[in-house]
């Protein structure tokens, strides 16, 4: 294998895991506060519709990157109202919010099917894009490439060394002891129910105004469940689902790649191995069951009802 | 998810012929025949679902108020496909088009409740009294295409981004190549199957693949357009597929292979309404003019261009077949020798790669 496709590879393996890592950090911190939000693909494609009309209408695909965390975060208010103030099933009104979501964005999207924008070019980071190999791998790439690299650090950040981190973690762990101190635990669930919904909006962004400048129905094509997964594989582990997801995404190029260098296997098989590759790879690290069933929030899809 | 969006004309047009009608006291006020439609996709996925959309909405210019036409998008197949089915048999469609492949059982079985409803079912090679097929050659417009990509191409290295190893998309594959060989022997074309229909992400991901492995016009078997915006954002050429693509890379988009179903389902209509129907298997092509090519980017050289229209109209007028002999294999075996063609029954069965395709053929 030559050298340039190597860093090629390299290239197309974190621009891949980069909508994962966006949705499954914002999942993450919703489920560390005992919200199970299985609205992600319906935020996603939400995200992405409602971006790529912004960016159309405005002409400035930097506004649809906005309108696209709007929406996001538009679609986890209805669900956080949902499933928080009234106390919903969290599963059902998940599934639902993805349901809807996906027809919603079908709906409103129906007349930009077709068109083109220019989209957000790449950044490449001066200087730093000019060392061999490392600059084309790291610091060639997109605004939001970089942008997923720092709500990772702020997050790892964030449930290691902060109050805010520990608050979150109380609620999702246990909220009756968390509002006993003084918490308020609803709307610390609200909190880091949008912070989820703008994460996964932000990943639609991503879809349709950088990695495809377009809009089609359903054009995230199951990123949002990849991600759901990805999150429980990951325990609950920032630093986890960055490897999971690129992870994925390497062996999700692997997969078109080998098969261009002629490499003798049957695609569908190899179009197993990201979802293989990733599982195996987090169950091992995960394997020590006592700690595993430790890292779950214990609260985690339990309704919380506020005593009176 | 199912997502059902009746179609109806406009309402008040059709509140004003019923009104003449009974002004006019005529015994004859006709019912307009009901036309159903199934989709696997949304409407919105400008590829395949929105090409037998497009084909329904000729169907009601052709016919106005003389038809009534509804259609359930986003139907998956199997068992759910067979309840939208029946649903609208039981509603009282007189015509009901299912459009994917895997809808093939549930139509017939459906069609065997409903005797006088008449089925027509697109891919399938199943028949029943009341149930017929229809598929489109586009294979004639791979084989335009690959004329176009073989008189073009620089590296030698063409691309091509598939989604499963089966007969109709071998079919492209195939033709596409035998184009590109016949104006190119030095040509290679390169297959990545990306394993999905549709995943925009992934259809690019695929293309920027090929294009690292020096492939310079890129074409694909999948239902986004994102293999066009990738060879547009390298400099590169691409073929579209379904739909006119040119939206999506004005400079790389060279052509595409286009399906236009509209006059194929305003003669089934027809023929129902005259009570001509018969149950039959049609595969139309550029002589029909179902399977076309958008127009052709200005890039395309205009002997390319003389080529191009000499070998449609070759194939329109009956003079020339894709598959005409010399067909080789893979290995260069003939499989086909000259004054020879290969039959329907032979190009609807491809499990082998003709000359010029590199990589071996996945056992599906």
């Amino acid at each position: 294998m030559d050298f340039e496709l190597f860093t090629n590879i390299l290239f197309a393996t974190l621009r891949t895991g980069t909508p994962l890592i966006l949705i499954a950090l914002g999942e993450m911190v919703c489920e560390k506060s005992g919200v199970l939000n299985l609205g992600q693909e319906g935020m996603v494609l939400m995200g992405a519709a409602l971006g790529f009309i912004a960016a159309v209408v405005t002409g400035h695909a930097g506004l649809g990157i906005i309108a696209a965390v709007l929406a996001g975060m538009m679609m986890s208010v209805l669900f956080a109202f949902l499933a928080v103030t009234l106390v919903s099933n969290q599963v059902a009104t998940g599934l639902a919010l993805t349901i809807f979501g996906t027809g919603l964005s079908g709906f409103l999207g129906a007349g930009y099917v077709g068109m083109a924008i220019d989209g957000i070019a790449p950044f490449p980071i001066p200087f730093l894009s000019d060392i061999p190999v490392i600059g084309k791998v790291l610091f060639s790439h997109d605004p939001l490439v970089y942008f997923s690299w720092f709500m990772f650090a702020l997050i790892f950040w964030c449930f290691r060394s902060t109050r805010l981190g520990l608050t979150i973690r109380a609620v999702g762990e246990n909220p009756e002891a968390a509002n006993a101190i003084g918490i308020p635990v609803m709307k610390v669930r609200y909190g880091a129910i949008l912070f989820g919904g703008a994460m996964a909006g932000l990943a639609g962004a991503y879809l349709s105004l950088v990695y495809t400048p377009m809009w089609s129905e359903g054009m995230s094509a199951g990123r949002g469940w990849i991600a759901l997964a990805l999150v429980v594989f990951a325990s609950w582990k920032a630093e986890r689902i960055l490897l999971g997801a690129y992870l994925f995404g390497a062996a999700s190029i692997m997969h078109l790649v080998l098969q261009g260098l002629g490499f003798e296997a049957s695609p569908n098989l190899l179009a197993m191995l990201p979802y293989g590759a990733t599982i195996i790879v987090l169950v091992i690290i995960a394997s020590d069951a006592a700690k595993a069933k430790l890292s779950t929030p214990l609260a985690l899809g339990r309704p919380y009802r506020p005593q009176v | 998810m199912l997502m059902s969006n009746v179609h109806s004309k406009n309402l008040t047009k059709l509140a004003m012929t019923a009104a003449l009608a009974f002004g006019a006291n005529a015994a004859t006020a006709e019912d307009p025949l009901k036309v159903g439609f199934v989709y696997v996709g949304p409407t919105g996925d400008a590829g395949w679902t929105y090409g037998h959309d497009e084909g329904r909405k000729y169907v009601v210019e052709q016919f106005g108020d003389k038809v009534e036409t509804n259609y359930v998008e986003s139907v998956a197949e199997g068992a759910d496909s067979e309840r939208v089915i029946r649903q609208l048999a039981s509603k009282g469609h007189d015509l009901i088009f299912t459009t994917s492949f895997g809808y093939m059982n549930p139509t017939l079985k459906v069609a065997k409740k409903f005797k006088k409803v008449k089925f027509e079912h697109a891919t399938g090679y199943k028949r029943g009294k009341n149930t017929g097929t229809y598929f489109a050659r586009a294979y004639q417009g791979r084989y335009l295409t690959g004329l176009v990509a073989g008189k073009m191409t620089k590296s030698n290295v063409l691309g091509y981004v598939a989604s499963f190893p089966i007969p109709e998309v071998i079919r492209g594959i195939n033709a596409f190549t035998k184009g590109a060989q016949e104006v190119n022997p030095n040509v290679k074309v390169k297959v990545v199957w990306a394993s999905t229909w549709y995943d925009p992400a992934k259809e690019r991901e695929a293309a920027e693949t090929l294009m690292l492995q020096g492939a310079d016009i890129l074409t694909q078997h999948t239902d986004s357009a994102a293999v066009i915006q990738a060879a547009e954002s390298k400099g590169n050429f691409a073929i579209g597929y379904h739909s006119d693509m040119s939206a999506y890379g004005a400079k790389a988009h060279l052509t595409s292979t286009v399906h236009n179903w509209g006059p194929l389902y305003a003669a089934k209509v027809q023929a129902v309404m005259d009570g001509t129907w018969k149950s039959e298997d049609l595969w139309p092509g550029i002589a029909e003019g179902v399977t076309d090519l958008a127009p052709l980017n200005d890039a395309i050289p205009a002997d390319v261009k003389a080529l191009v229209a000499k070998k449609k109209q070759a194939i329109k007028d009956g003079s020339m077949r894709v598959f005409d002999g010399p067909v080789f294999d893979q290995s260069g075996k003939e499989i086909i020798g000259a004054g020879k063609t290969l039959d329907d029954g032979a190009l609807k069965g491809f499990n082998w790669y003709v000359k010029g395709v590199e990589g071996q053929l996945p056992k599906s």
